[in-house]
């Protein structure tokens, strides 16, 4: 048997602007094909107007037990929101 | 449904006194509604389970391209050819969403391609069916992957971060293979009276494999208990078989046609309609892999795969020369 192509991670960009998001994965034998791939299984129906794939062996990505050291300290810092300060009804365009 | 009895490896349910600490934490996250992500700690028969569920349920999908790959040359016209390659091509896709869900989880996909190959895995039931005229394309469409609309739409809800996702995208899709499918029944209906006859011939051999498809009742079913407190499995057989009937029939009776029932009738009391039994020993049959297409679909799957094997290896030999070259010119 051949060996099995590499796993690549799918990022699609959707109309209007917005940022790739991550679609799903495929395997292929090269970045080219991923792109070919890519475009056949996740954009049959206007999905994109651009594609990224990257390779899943080079993602980086946190651990699940650091789930707390990293983003229990925003928890407590309600003042990054705008809602933490209440505005007096007069004013207006705020 | 796409995937049948599935077995979880547990002969009882797990006690929350017998779990073990890690165990407890996971149930009270899935119970949360918290989705369990790939590399989280998860029980080792949850993950098994979850990749039998997952790699039937892809294997569904590419054994499913074969039935209706048999009308592609044989449509009625150029706009019904290409909404079936469309369809047969969403399915192909379908399969490999599920196959990117299951290697979430550990395995490869040419391992679980494999398994299906080898008689190691299963698919669903209804696929060993063949399709003998035109009309079969459009009750496939209408029946089949209607009741794989039934049970696919609560596992876009199921515990499985991966596999939930990949299931709100096939919903997304199926809507367009079940209408597709109603479609052509339509068109049947309001044809000739030949046509019209086809299209209940059609109706009258997939409503019961159609109704089998959802497994027999799972109400005593140790693995289906253990499955629904995982939240892989959202809804019982009998209550997803019931959904479907009582969605099915109005439409059926739309197209005027006959579901091939005596004993079928609206229960004012229930609230739903009565369906008469189902031949359980055909399924067991067709599991068995002894349906009328079982071995056929095997031997043209595994085909596929023998001759496509040049196309991978010299995709891969390419891959590398050009790495190669690139390296070369670089240094």
């Amino acid at each position: 048997m051949t060996s099995e192509w590499p796993l690549w991670e799918v990022f699609i960009r959707s109309q209007h602007g917005l940022a790739h998001k991550h679609a799903g994965s495929l395997h292929a034998p090269d970045a080219e094909m991923a792109v070919r791939n890519a475009r056949d299984v996740y954009t049959r129906r206007n999905e994109g107007v651009s594609i990224w794939v990257v390779r899943s062996s080079d993602v980086v990505a946190s651990s699940p037990g650091d789930r707390e050291a990293l983003f229990d300290p925003a928890q407590s810092k309600v003042y990054r929101h705008p809602t933490f300060f209440p505005m007096p009804d007069e004013v207006k365009h705020i | 449904m796409y995937a049948q009895m599935v077995d979880t490896g547990l002969k009882k349910v797990v006690d929350a006194t017998e779990a073990t600490p890690e165990e407890r934490a996971f149930q009270a996250r899935v119970d949360a509604d918290v989705k369990v992500e790939p590399k989280d700690w998860m029980p080792e028969a949850y993950r098994r389970t979850l990749v039998r569920q997952i790699q039937q349920h892809a294997h569904s999908e590419i054994v499913g391209m074969l039935p209706e790959g048999n009308w592609v040359t044989r449509a009625p016209s150029l706009k019904r050819k290409a909404i079936l390659m469309a369809k047969i091509q969403d399915e192909g896709g379908h399969g490999l969403y599920l196959y990117s869900a299951a290697e979430t989880l550990g395995v490869s996909r040419d391992d679980l391609i494999d398994d299906l190959h080898a008689g190691r895995s299963k698919y669903s039931s209804i696929f060993n069916y063949p399709t003998l005229n035109w009309a079969d394309i459009g009750a496939i469409g209408w029946l089949v992957d209607g009741a794989a609309i039934m049970n696919q739409i609560p596992l876009c809800r199921c515990s499985y971060g991966p596999y939930a996702r990949a299931m709100v995208r096939i919903c997304k899709e199926e809507s367009f293979h079940q209408r597709q499918g109603y479609d052509i029944m339509l068109a049947m209906c309001r044809g000739t009276p030949e046509q019209k006859a086809m299209a209940q011939d059609s109706l009258d051999r997939w409503w019961w494999p159609s109704l089998m498809m959802f497994g027999p009742s799972d109400a005593e079913s140790v693995h289906s208990a253990q499955s629904m407190r995982w939240k892989i499995k959202l809804l019982s057989n009998d209550e997803l078989r019931q959904r479907f009937v009582d969605q099915t029939v109005p439409q059926a009776e739309f197209l005027g046609l006959k579901v091939p029932d005596p004993e079928l009738r609206w229960n004012d009391e229930r609230g739903h309609y009565d369906v008469g039994t189902i031949d359980w020993k055909e399924f067991q049959e067709v599991l068995r892999g002894h349906g009328p297409c079982n071995r056929d679909r095997i031997r043209t799957r595994t085909k596929a795969w023998e001759d496509g094997e040049w196309v991978r290896e010299a995709a891969v030999a390419h891959a590398r020369k050009r790495a190669e070259r690139a390296a070369r010119a670089a240094a």
